[in-house]
């Protein structure tokens, strides 16, 4: 394999795209800082790649793939989706422990999984940075809700998230730009919940429904998952690193697979070792600094597989903690039939991708349940575009045939409704990943192989997650139809990995001996390396991650930019 | 037919006289192109890719009894259902053995029964065989491999008419418009508010 070295010296070489190094780019390359970023997909074109307002009888196979390969369970995702990636990438595989369930979600395209992804942007309470204080499991985090908050409010600010004032210490409030009314089913569980004492408000989303930095305001089609060609919703492709092309200060370099960092004989990270995947020869980009956010896992299997003299057992792993401390969001979801929505005056109920309400976590303070932390919950229904396997359920309650299956089907369109609970998982030994010294992918880095395992912490959450969605449910007349998502959460608790909330994996912490970085997302070892994405988090709490990823990554970027300046990394 | 394809020659002989007196006109062009779209539209004969034409006729009719035409709109043949399963089932020898198993399956106990292959046999013997294999209840190992089948069909069918312009329009569905500002319309909240009781 031939080495190529690029003579220029960047100042900052940001690894991966997503909604860490996506914002990296934008907050660096603003403070005048040139960068190098480095992803290992392609770019993204949204005006060829999106497939936004597109019916499903314009193409032959309806949305179904060729051959109607999701009517087999082998189509990735939705064939309308935007590029996302997928759990199996060919030519990338990863390991699982025997004894262990896990799958590990990667895009490899600009954008990574912001172009898809759902867009819920919520902020950690106070509480959350502090668990062990509060319940003496897990670990606290270096710095508290007052670090962070100023950065919730940059993100918010800068990417647009709706939302309303609410006052609940488990969902502080933000920037928000004015939500959306509720769809009917949406008043209907607001209403069940409201008898129930439960809280259900109006949902945080990374959408803007006024024009914000040259975009134009949502056209509520409903299509988020789809990708927004004319970017109302966030991704950090669209709305952070097409604008920072413009800057002059930014170089992408695409199809790059970072492989390894080069450090010099003083531990500092010299330059960035990648396979540039459409010669297969391996190129380096030297740097200043380097940021990791490859996404929590890929970075941790970069520091791993970064070994040299002085660090055996992988680049800024003195600690050994690269690599442990994985969690996910739990998941767990229900359908519901609910009889008032039958025959439902017909009207566009499409919106904004993804809920307009949501129920944030209730019993923060509550001393005698049966497990610690909590969760949220997302709510679905509505009239949904008709697609394939859009009323298989209804063919298979239903049966039969004719006249009386077309009127069921017409009468149950838009009756079902979904709870799902996203909660917290507190980190334990029996989770984490490390190198499998057995396997390498097609460029021959060696791959992750998975430890995972769910404790009794989980497994009793998402028991009261049951009886709570049964609850709602029945409160609004409906029946409970099963669960929502049937194919990864059988054994009543989502497969690990599949929520697609995989963090802490390169934890912040004080103390060097048992965190890879201090608590400005730089590593203790090497001065002049940061992660920014999901590595450093120290828990999962019950709120999707992206937001806290942006305004951490903003932070650590400000931070950064302000050491390069004064000369000392 | 004829006549369409007769002015689309016409329009080709025009053309090609013009290209020899310098030039297509872009009118011209597009003529031909929308002759040619309207020529397969008035043809309307699809040519299966790889069920047979007793095969298909077959799936026709069952298309036709598992969403028929009622006073709501047109049923399952108008939206190109059994296109859909020929054209898919061309592109996966796992779903074609499906369909033409099936419907094997299907005219053999058809023949035992009433000594006619389904697609020729009486309306009230058709619908007798599917009132077996309609339903889970009568599952047994003389019918399981007739109930699978069916159930593949009544999915497949109902997801082409469903997902064509005549389905999407027989459920009310009004969305994928974009919309300057999203509202609820009262009447539907109060509707489902007084239904449900809360």
């Amino acid at each position: 394999m031939q080495i190529q070295r690029s003579s220029p010296v960047y100042d900052v070489v940001v690894i991966g795209s997503g909604a860490g190094g996506g914002t990296m780019v934008k907050v660096l390359t603003d403070l005048g800082v040139n960068v190098a970023l480095i992803e290992a997909g392609r770019m993204l074109n949204p005006a060829k790649d999106f497939k936004e307002h597109m019916w499903p009888h314009q193409v032959d196979h309806r949305g179904s793939g060729e051959g109607g390969a999701q009517y087999f369970g082998k189509q990735q995702w939705g064939y309308f989706s935007a590029p996302n990636g997928y759990w199996d990438m060919e030519g990338e595989p990863y390991t699982v422990a025997p004894g262990s369930e896990f799958r590990w979600f990667r895009s490899r395209i600009i954008g990574g999984r912001t172009n898809h992804y759902g867009r819920i942007s919520l902020r950690f309470a106070d509480y959350d940075f502090k668990p062990y204080s509060r319940d003496g499991l897990g670990t606290d985090w270096p710095i508290g809700y007052e670090d962070v908050s100023p950065y919730y409010d940059k993100a918010e600010g800068f990417i647009g998230v709706t939302g309303t004032k609410e006052g609940i210490r488990s969902a502080p409030d933000g920037v928000f730009q004015t939500p959306p009314p509720p769809r009917v089913h949406e008043v209907l569980i607001k209403k069940s919940c409201d008898k129930l004492k439960i809280p259900c408000i109006p949902m945080r989303l990374a959408v803007i429904t006024k024009p914000t930095n040259g975009r134009p305001a949502c056209h509520f089609c409903g299509q988020c998952g789809r990708g927004c060609v004319s970017a109302a919703n966030y991704s950090s492709s669209q709305v952070q690193i097409f604008p920072a092309m413009k800057s002059g200060r930014l170089k992408i370099f695409t199809n790059a697979m970072a492989r390894e960092l080069i450090t010099d004989g003083a531990g500092k990270v010299k330059a960035v070792s990648y396979i540039d995947k459409e010669t297969r020869s391996e190129r380096q980009i030297r740097c200043r600094t380097v940021v990791l956010a490859a996404s929590a896992c890929e970075s941790a299997r970069l520091l791993l597989n970064s070994k040299g003299p002085g660090h055996t057992n992988g680049l800024a792993n003195s600690s050994g903690a690269v690599g442990r401390y994985l969690t996910d969001s739990t998941g767990y979801g229900l359908a519901g039939h609910i009889p008032a929505l039958e025959n439902l005056p017909r009207h566009d109920s499409d919106g904004m991708g993804g809920s307009h309400m949501y129920i944030p976590w209730w019993e923060w303070d509550k001393k005698e349940k049966d497990f610690p932390r909590g969760y949220h919950v997302e709510l679905g229904g509505g009239f949904g575009m008709p697609g394939v396997g859009s009323f298989h359920g209804a063919c298979r309650t239903h049966e039969g045939y004719g006249k009386s299956l077309k009127a069921a089907i017409r009468q149950g369109y838009g009756t079902t409704i979904g709870l799902s609970g996203r909660g917290e998982m507190i980190p334990n030994d029996k989770t984490f990943c490390s190198i499998d010294p057995e396997v390498v992918d097609r460029w021959g880095i060696p791959v992750l192989r998975f430890n995972f395992a769910w404790s009794d912490n989980e497994i009793k959450q998402v028991r009261h997650m049951h009886k709570t969605f049964t609850e709602i449910i029945e409160t609004m007349g409906g029946t409970v139809l099963g669960l929502r998502n049937p194919e990864r959460e059988s054994s009543g608790i989502s497969v690990g990995g599949t929520i697609i909330h995989e963090l802490g994996t390169v934890r912040m912490g004080d103390d060097a001996k048992t965190s890879p970085l201090n608590k400005y997302c730089q590593a203790h070892d090497v001065k002049n390396l940061f992660v920014g994405d999901a590595g450093p988090f120290v828990s999962n709490p019950d709120k999707n991650c992206t937001l806290t990823i942006i305004a951490l990554a903003w932070r650590t970027a400000e931070y950064l930019a302000e050491e390069l300046r004064k000369g000392n990394v | 037919m004829s006549e369409n394809s007769t002015s689309r020659r016409d329009l080709l002989r025009n053309i090609a006289l013009s290209a020899t007196l310098g030039g297509v006109s872009a009118e011209a062009a597009q003529h031909v192109h929308h002759a040619a779209a309207e020529e397969k539209k008035a043809a309307g004969v699809y040519k299966p890719k790889i069920l047979t034409a007793h095969e298909f006729k077959t799936m026709q009719r069952l298309a036709d009894l598992i969403i028929p035409a009622d006073e709501v709109s047109k049923g399952a043949l108008d939206s190109g259902a059994v296109e859909f399963i020929d054209l898919l089932s061309s592109q996966n020898p796992e779903m074609a053995s499906i369909y033409t198993g099936g419907i094997a399956w299907l005219d053999r106990q058809m023949s035992k029964r009433y000594g006619s292959d389904f697609v020729t046999a009486k309306d009230e013997q058709q619908t007798a065989m599917l009132d077996l294999i309609a339903y889970r209840k009568n599952k047994s190992p003389e019918l399981d491999a007739g109930i699978r089948f069916f159930e593949w069909a009544r999915k497949m069918v109902a997801d082409a008419f469903y997902t064509s312009p005549v389905g999407i329009k027989d459920l009310g569905f009004m969305g994928n418009k974009g919309m300057a500002k999203f509202e609820v319309p009262a009447a539907a909240i109060d509707y489902a508010v007084k239904r449900s009781g809360l």
